[in-house]
């Protein structure tokens, strides 16, 4: 059975930054890759927003991804493709791989999974009607065009406006067809404010706030969708109902981390991420030795973020490798006021932390207050589009000496 | 003697492989899509029926057909390779039905359908500890089975193919030629088609077809919906869960699928009869199968583990009872409608009935084929097989170790091997739709986002045809309209 020190299941920038990492640390990693090359989703992002915090340039996702990938050649980073995890046995950290050279059981004393995220079908979020041809999620619509060189459709309607959707937007009206509007049920936009503007407002498409598309039409290919005004509590306002014509629907409604492999293992799993729970070495507090990174921990806007948690995963699976499993005590981080979610869910109050969080609503003129540490960052303004990044460091958490529970809220200034 | 059989429905299909086994006998079996089994056959439970439920006095060939039917599936499957278990059933009462209950244990005596009791909620419990505490006893029909019905269809199909049966797809009937009081033959939208004996399994359209020879008779279309849940969302019951059968509904079903899905339905409502075809979801009928659903079990697993929902429209015939009858006039001409549930229990009775039927009727001199060949295999999986079958799978054909759908699990070998399959039973076009329903690759959670455009780039390689050109679930539907630049060009091709 092949041993490495390391094997990090998906090859896209949270996998190969991880793989760097280790193997600049003096390690020896492997990379499983499903598909055809290494590099994930960045491969087909041809727009720009890649790289600004990590390389200081504003790059494309496919330039972006093949800077890094060229230093995983350079560095000698050993990887598979076509590979795919089979199953994980645990604890024996024994993984079996399907690739075309065979049948692989492979070995290692950590396992970092950076397996990336999927995008939520038209069924998880609840649009009746039939089943027909012409949709698509965002990322696939994506991969035809960018990748495959196909255009899906002529007429186009957008369910989401999280920036995959704009961005997909301004992709269609690019070649040639007619967007006929972005459709979102929240009163706000799910994007960046700079997508907003750069992909809907320059090429005059609509965007349609406080509607929800709620069945679609047609017969065999899809000829049209209904929409419906929403209230305050996403309930459909009768007798708003609307029907926009089209050829195409692009299902933008937000990513999932894939965890298929953990869930079979039984790992815990957070409700508001769908990821697994995890502490601030970004290993899952129920399975020691597994450490997860990436849109596969929690769904970033930011692929620097990914790569920032690759590179942290990297640096804990190296201290387990140079100093052996640690006994930890936790805090829990309990969520207050306007917070989604927060990542990692609790910290070991031993080092500097990382605090990934996002907000449910938008907020001005507010403070990210931690209360048990009386800690506050201000900001002018939250926005659930917008993840937060914070500092914690250790002289800050040292008093809470790794029990109990630590509360994060938004409050007004 | 040319039989055609007008559907290749379950119940189509069932008719065609017995038809397969004679001597003597050209068979054709029509349908009007693209593929086999996307009627009414595509979406329902899957159950097979113990067959306690048919009241033998009102509906003497339901009662019959369906307890022959479940015995039959037993040796179908397992000559066809057809995933099948038999989990067995319980049929909750709740406080003040349990004189209704007992009707069942009545029926089931009367039927001959074996080992069906009334239990108590506490041997109930240990059966199935996740139905409803608020159930008070339970019929415990040991003998309810699960069966994939596309699964189902495609090896009956596959099986009658390799035994001399004609596939034609995309061929609709338009009216049945009759002179001279007998049956000549089929007007279609490929033209016509010349035939002694024409069997009407047209599913919901039966009636449509049986005008064509001056029988009138009017099939109610009636709508279920149905929700299926991923396969690790949990909590999932294993046995089959639903409650006491009013007049109108068996009431909805809580089971798990032969896939290891949890599947919730279905709904029942009646459409106006131009509307059969509309198998649309409603909201609506979502809230329903949830709350109705959520009666039967303690605790239904989280709404966000819905993989997906659909709906099927089923033939509700006059009277609730079939319509299986073989015509002297016009000579030829046999009916095979208005199959309601439990007909895809039924099926394989329905097609050994039939030719009974018709050996009576037309005097018909049917003797088995020595070179008939009962057995069909399908396709080798990957998928929940233990490593050392998997090692040598790949070891013989390495596409076997090149995974396409990742939910899933289906390997490329997978793919191709149904691509050949649709390819040999003579289907004009592959459509991405059939595809998935042979290899099970874009049936996963993800719905194909991940593994459409894999599954896409095959056919397009195998067919020849561009990328944007592969069919999705007709003739008609494409993947895309043209290369990226297309519109650009002002909708021309370049």
């Amino acid at each position: 059975m092949a041993r490495y020190d390391a094997i990090i299941v998906g090859g896209g920038p949270a996998g190969l930054s991880a793989a760097l990492k280790l193997k600049m640390n003096g390690f020896n990693p492997l990379v499983i890759e499903s598909g055809d090359r290494i590099g994930g989703v960045p491969i087909q992002c041809i727009h720009t927003g890649f790289g600004l915090h990590y390389l200081g340039e504003d790059l494309t996702g496919t330039e972006f991804i093949y800077r890094l990938i060229e230093r995983v050649e350079d560095q000698g980073v050993e990887y598979k493709v076509r590979s795919h995890v089979f199953r994980a046995r645990y604890p024996y950290r024994i993984v079996e791989v399907l690739s075309p050279e065979g049948f692989l059981e492979l070995e290692a004393p950590a396992i970092i999974y950076t397996a990336g995220a999927r995008e939520r079908t038209i069924f998880e979020i609840g649009v009746a009607g039939r089943r027909l041809s012409g949709v698509y999620t965002a990322g696939e619509a994506q991969a035809y065009m960018d990748v495959y060189g196909i255009i899906p459709g002529s007429r186009v309607v957008i369910i989401g406006s999280g920036d995959v959707g704009l961005i997909m937007a301004r992709r269609f009206a690019l070649e040639g067809a007619r967007v006929e509007a972005v459709v979102e049920a929240m009163p706000w936009p799910g994007g960046l404010t700079r997508n907003i503007v750069q992909c809907l407002l320059d090429y005059d498409i609509p965007l349609l706030l406080g509607r929800m598309v709620v069945r679609l039409e047609g017969k065999r290919r899809v000829e049209g969708v209904v929409t419906v005004r929403v209230d305050e509590d996403m309930k459909p306002i009768p007798g708003s109902e609307e029907f926009i014509g089209c050829d195409t629907v692009i299902v933008s409604a937000g990513l999932t981390p894939n965890i298929r492999l953990l869930e079979e293992l039984g790992l815990a799993v957070d409700p508001s991420t769908r990821g697994p729970v995890v502490d601030d070495y970004l290993e899952s507090v129920t399975h020691q030795g597994l450490f997860i990174a990436g849109n596969a921990l929690v769904v970033n806007d930011l692929v620097d973020y990914v790569v920032e948690q690759g590179e942290s995963a990297a640096e804990s699976v190296s201290m387990l490798l140079s100093e052996g499993v640690k006994p930890r005590s936790y805090t829990r981080i309990v969520r207050g006021d306007n917070v989604r979610f927060v990542v990692p869910q609790y910290l070991s109050c031993e080092r500097d932390a990382v605090i990934y969080m996002r907000v449910m609503k938008p907020e001005y003129d507010v403070k990210v207050c931690f209360k048990e540490l009386s800690l506050e960052f201000k900001y002018p303004v939250v926005r659930p589009s917008e993840m937060l990044r914070l500092k914690l460091s250790r002289s800050d958490l040292d008093t809470l000496k790794g029990s109990g529970s630590l509360t994060v809220e938004v409050k007004h200034v | 003697m040319r039989l055609l059989i007008v559907g290749a429905g379950i119940v189509g299909a069932s008719i065609a492989r017995i038809a397969s086994m004679y001597r003597g006998l050209e068979v054709y079996l029509l349908d009007r899509e693209a593929d086999v089994g996307w009627g009414a056959s595509k979406a329902n439970t899957g159950i097979l029926h113990p067959g306690h439920e048919e009241d033998p006095i009102l509906h003497p060939l339901r009662a019959k057909l369906c307890v022959e039917g479940n015995r039959l599936w037993r040796m179908w499957a397992g000559d066809l390779d057809i995933p099948v278990k038999f989990p067995g059933e319980l049929m909750l009462t709740f406080e003040g039905c349990e004189g209704e209950a007992r009707k069942y244990i009545e029926l089931a005596r009367v039927n001959g359908v074996p080992g069906v009791r009334l239990i108590y909620r506490d041997e109930a419990e240990r059966l199935e500890p996740l139905i409803s505490r608020e159930s008070v006893a339970a019929v415990w029909a040991p003998t309810a089975g699960v069966i994939s019905p596309m699964d189902a269809v495609i090896a009956l199909v596959e099986n009658a193919v390799s035994n001399g049966v004609k596939l034609l797809t995309e061929t609709e009937v338009r009216r049945v030629v009759v002179s001279d009081g007998r049956v000549r033959g089929v007007e279609t939208s490929v033209g016509f088609i010349e035939a002694d004996i024409v069997v009407n399994a047209a599913g919901i359209h039966a009636d449509e077809i049986a005008r064509t020879v001056g029988l009138d008779y009017s099939l109610k279309p009636r709508k279920g919906e149905y929700i299926l849940f991923d396969r690790l969302a949990y909590p999932k019951p294993r046995r089959i869960i639903h409650p006491t059968p009013t007049p109108i509904s068996k009431g909805v079903y809580v089971v798990e699928t032969v896939d290891g899905n949890l599947l919730i339905g279905p709904t029942a409502e009646d459409l106006p009869y131009h509307s059969r075809d509309d198998t649309s979801t409603s909201m609506e009928g979502l809230s329903k199968l949830l709350s109705e659903a959520s009666k039967l079990v303690e605790k239904l697993p989280p709404r966000d583990r819905i993989v997906k929902f659909f709906a099927g429209v089923r033939p509700e015939p006059p009277r609730g009872d079939w319509i299986i009858e073989a015509y002297t006039d016009p000579w030829g001409f046999v009916d095979v409608a208005g199959v309601r549930s439990p007909g895809l229990t039924a099926a394989p009775a329905i097609a050994l009935y039939l030719f009974d039927l018709m050996r009576r009727k037309y005097d018909l001199k049917l003797e088995v084929k020595d070179s008939w060949n009962p057995r069909r295999r399908g396709i080798a999986r990957i998928k929940d097989k233990p490593p050392s079958y998997v090692k040598k799978l790949i070891e013989k054909d390495s596409r076997y170790g090149s995974i396409v759908c990742w939910c899933n699990v289906v390997s490329e070998a997978e793919v191709l091997e149904a691509l050949r399959r649709m390819k040999s039973i003579g289907l004009k076009t592959i459509t991405l739709d059939g595809v998935k329903f042979r290899s099970k690759a874009m049936y996963g959670f993800c719905q194909g986002s991940f593994c459409r455009a894999k599954v896409a780039l095959l056919i397009s390689r195998i067919e020849g045809i561009p990328l944007w050109e592969v069919r999705v679930n007709s003739a008609e539907t494409k993947l895309g309209i043209g290369d990226v630049k297309y519109l650009l060009r002002g909708g021309v091709d370049g």
